[in-house]
């Protein structure tokens, strides 16, 4: 679809509005945290502040030009959580007593200024996400590259017992969180295509329609690509993370809850004879069931950190600690997988539940998008986008907040660390741009 | 697909409605369990922030915190070591005990009762004081059972039998809290390894926390038993042998100091327990068996933690018995373990009709600007006895303090209900003196419980009588004075 010949710009002036908001917030939160840490305020605050803000504006005036009908919340809210983690980094980084290590902050701002550009990029790129369609396969193909290169000699590298990470000389990055992308668009487009044969051609059987062998093929297909990630990446979040994307979109596009359940009996499956195989599943079940027990507690890779993540939460109570004013460091890892529990301890519950709140609008936005246009591959995609923000978030909250087992995964556009922030700002953009593309009232696109 | 997508979202909100339910149970349902989680550290930390609240005897702190200059703003400061028993420590090394633990939320200002408080702390950026709290203890009883117990290792315990309100708790010997509440990590340390392998073994609080032999106050329980039961009063008589064989063994007891207990062959229960007989106990128990004693000593709180807050450590009377051991058990040997709190309970439900007063040490918990937050009250635990058995043993008591063998208990003008007790605790050990009772009998307004350790420095010639019923005697006469 063409641009629109007229500009209306109420949409970006509200987007403009909502975003001097957040710059004001974060100027606020980032002067609080120096008070509350180092009880000065301290002039290296504003390159916290102006990088962050000044490529956010710049972001927002690319929409103006190239996207001005696109949705004017999903910008705020991508700046504000992304914000938001930087302060929360920034603080953490105040009380390390090594000041060496203050980078943490300095780097995340950096990924941001990178991310956001490579958004833009993407946004200027794409002039209609419909283009994304002529490049399933090489998606399909980009995304199973991304997933196997961590297991790569020489540069794949294990973190805490996961391999996920890739190393380039001083460049490292974790390539699954740009597969999510290029797998939310191939499963788009592939099940655009398989739609119809998924869903009616089959034969009965005991008053179940069977889709015929060759089209679960793909399907099977995935699942053992999923149970590989778990094995040989040792990663039970990111393996149910790609699983539950396309369970979803695959019940979308067929409406066959078949689908799902033989999806979910198949990956329950895999993973009870994983966690058999593979002593870290159960010492996680372990810390998730019962982290108080001193015996879990004191394991190696028991519930220590999930617990020491508890004692902060609960020392945040409902209206937290106020930032700076807690003790989030003494949690392992408090700066990317726990990042949500040093919001909530200082946060309190109540910071928590905006935060989370932010999320639900974002995604929810997503599945606005998806509703309102006509083909199925702009719905499967915005569904995608939005489903795997979804899915990500609860895995990795729900599993400090003892909803799920602890895996690791990073939250989107809090957690410390360049490829999250980067995919995450792609999916911005690719909303952005469906957004933007929405057919008009009584018009059908294509 | 609308319907499907509709779906979606609904297992979205499913999703972010789990993360709601378990963010506020881990941060509002659960959060007071979590932070008095002694892994916890944040709660150290923390305690520090915000000045502590007294711990008060008669209005006068015996535990507050002083403004410091060093980083952690307050240090905590006890003021006379006869209160150790009563406060413990609050201690940047080792953490805390006794009160100061037991109180902790009530003394940092983290009780939910303070909620307003805290609430606008939160906006006023003032950090919450903490409550103080006033105990029941009285300060001029404190310091008689304190002087009275002098250089013996022991512990007296002073309640009113009516209220459960405790006057006075003291556990020997005491220790300087100040020790470990000092800011200097290293000293702490040091000072709480010289405490904790001190011989005296000073952190411990004999009262709710020592386990000793009983020796004859048991035998209150004992014959508490036997009336429950319904087939003795205090008339009836029991088998009375210079000798007695413990059925199955070849092992021969005699009654302390080789008495003829009345030298008739048989003796009331009444006359054995004024002149603690053992021989006639030991039938006494075998007759009834170790279920009828264990179910009367489980009435009595044996097994059972009391909160007075201070949580104390339950008495024990064993089980798996053969006749031979219950006969030992029935004169407060073998494996019998009773805690000086536990031997108060039994005095002070004789003393109140069969009923037990639940003991307690908080008056009043206020918070800095004197609002009440509670007020402790009298409440009833239950009724351990019946109150014909109650009488029949406080008469008994009564006979064995004017007439009987716990005579060092006697005060002029007073009718003075007591049992002595002298318990072995092996070949060549020194004895345990005990002494329990109220007064006045008719009305009692105070029960005590005394016990001396290592024979009260005299090895195996101290007597219950000797020693531990003069403290008692003391005490009283104070209490009675007042």
């Amino acid at each position: 679809m063409a641009k629109h010949a007229k500009v209306m710009p109420a949409k970006r002036n509200l987007e403009l509005i909502m975003l001097l908001f957040g710059f004001g917030m974060f100027a606020f939160a980032l002067a609080q945290t120096q008070l509350a840490t180092i009880l000065i305020l301290r002039p290296d605050g504003w390159f916290y502040w102006s990088i962050p803000v000044a490529v956010t504006l710049v972001f927002h005036f690319l929409l103006r030009f190239r996207a001005p009908d696109a949705d004017p919340l999903l910008l705020p809210i991508g700046f504000l959580l992304n914000a938001l983690g930087i302060v929360m980094i920034y603080r953490l980084d105040l009380v390390k007593p090594n000041t060496e290590d203050h980078t943490v902050a300095q780097r995340q701002v950096i990924w941001m200024l990178v991310a956001v550009l490579i958004a833009a990029l993407v946004l200027f790129l794409v002039r209609t996400h419909l283009s994304l369609r002529k490049y399933i396969y090489i998606s399909m193909a980009v995304g199973v590259v991304l997933l196997v290169l961590p297991l790569l000699p020489v540069i794949g590298k294990t973190v805490s017992g996961a391999h996920l990470w890739v190393y380039l000389g001083p460049l490292s990055f974790q390539p699954g969180e740009l597969a999510k992308i290029a797998l939310c668009i191939f499963f788009a487009g592939y099940l655009t295509q398989r739609r119809e044969a998924l869903s009616v051609v089959g034969r009965k059987v005991l008053g179940i329609r069977i889709p015929p062998a060759r089209e679960v093929g793909p399907i099977v297909f995935i699942w053992l690509a999923s149970l590989a990630v778990l094995v040989l990446q040792r990663d039970l979040g990111t393996s149910l993370l790609y699983f539950g994307l396309f369970l979803v979109l695959i019940y979308v596009a067929t409406a066959r809850f078949f689908y799902v359940l033989v999806g979910l009996v198949m990956f329950v499956a895999g993973a009870l004879v994983a966690s058999r195989l593979m002593s870290y599943v159960g010492g996680r079940l372990d810390a998730w069931l019962d982290p108080l027990n001193q015996n879990v507690y004191d394991a190696q890779g028991g519930s220590y950190q999930l617990v020491q993540s508890m004692f902060g939460l609960a020392h945040g109570g409902l209206f937290g600690t106020g930032l700076g004013g807690g003790l989030p460091n003494i949690v392992p890892l408090s700066e990317s997988d726990f990042i949500i529990s040093a919001i909530g301890e200082e946060l309190g519950l109540v910071g928590l539940f905006a935060i989370l709140g932010l999320y639900l609008v974002l995604v929810f936005r997503a599945l606005r998008i998806a509703n309102m246009h006509a083909d199925d591959f702009s719905k499967l995609l915005a569904i995608g986008l939005g489903f795997v923000v979804a899915l990500q978030l609860f895995i990795v909250i729900g599993g400090v907040l003892r909803v799920v087992p602890l895996t690791g995964l990073t939250t989107p556009l809090l957690t410390a660390g360049g490829s999250s922030l980067v995919a995450n700002w792609i999916i911005i953009a690719l909303l952005l741009r469906l957004s933007d593309t929405l057919p008009k009232a009584g018009r059908v696109a294509e | 697909m609308t319907p499907e997508i509709k779906r979606i979202a609904n297992l979205i909100i499913l999703m972010f409605l789990s993360l709601f339910v378990a963010a506020s149970t881990m941060q509002v349902f659960s959060a007071d369990d979590l932070n008095n989680d002694s892994r916890n550290q944040r709660a150290v930390y923390d305690g520090y922030k915000t000045q502590r609240g007294s711990i008060l005897v008669n209005n006068q702190p015996i535990a507050e915190s002083i403004k410091t200059n060093d980083p952690y703003q307050y240090i905590r400061k006890y003021y006379s070591e006869k209160y150790s028993s009563l406060t413990g420590y609050y201690s940047l090394y080792q953490g805390r005990n006794g009160l100061e633990n037991f109180l902790d939320s009530s003394l940092r200002g983290d009780n939910s009762a303070q909620f307003f408080e805290q609430l606008n702390a939160l906006f006023s950026g003032n950090p919450v004081t903490g409550a103080s709290v006033e105990l029941t203890i009285d300060e001029k009883i404190q310091q008689i059972a304190w002087d009275a117990l002098g250089n013996k290792k022991g512990a007296v315990i002073v309640m009113e039998p009516s209220t459960g309100k405790i006057l006075a708790l003291v556990s020997k010997p005491g220790f300087d809290a100040n020790l470990l509440s000092t800011h200097d990590i290293s000293a702490a340390g040091t000072n709480y390894q010289k405490l904790i392998t001190d011989k005296g073994a000073p952190l411990i609080n004999r009262v709710v926390d020592g386990l000793y032999a009983p020796g004859s106050v048991f035998k209150l329980v004992v014959a508490a038993a036997a009336f429950e039961s319904g087939k003795y009063t205090p008339e009836s008589l029991l088998p009375n042998q210079r000798k007695y064989t413990l059925p199955g063994t070849s092992t021969v007891i005699t009654n302390s100091g080789e008495s003829s207990c009345g030298g008739a062959s048989t003796v009331s229960i009444a006359t054995a327990l004024k002149l603690s007989c053992n021989i006639p106990f030991a039938q006494l128990g075998v007759a009834l068996g170790q279920a009828a004693i264990a179910k009367q000593a489980e009435a009595f709180g044996f097994g059972a933690s009391f909160n007075i807050p201070l949580k104390s450590t339950p008495s024990v009377y064993p089980n798996g018995l053969d006749d031979a051991q219950t006969a030992m058990t029935a004169f407060g040997q073998f494996d019998v373990r009773v805690t000086p709190l536990q031997m108060m309970m039994v005095t002070s439900a004789i003393a109140n009709g069969g009923i037990e007063m639940k003991p307690y040490l908080v008056d009043q918990i206020f918070t800095s600007n004197l609002t009440l937050l509670e007020q402790g009250k009298p409440s009833e635990i239950g009724r351990a006895i019946s109150t014909s058995t109650a009488e029949s043993l406080k008469s008994m008591m009564v006979k064995a303090v004017s007439s009987g063998v716990s005579s060092n208990a006697q005060i002029p003008g007073v009718k003075v209900a007591g049992k002595t007790g002298t318990a072995q605790n092996g070949e060549g050990q020194p004895y345990t003196l005990w002494f329990t009772g109220f007064a006045p009998a008719d009305n009692p307004q105070v029960a005590v419980t005394v016990v001396i350790e290592d024979g009260g420095g005299m090895g195996q010639s101290g007597r219950g009588n000797t020693l531990a019923a003069p403290i008692a005697k003391k005490i009283m006469q104070a209490v009675l004075n007042k």
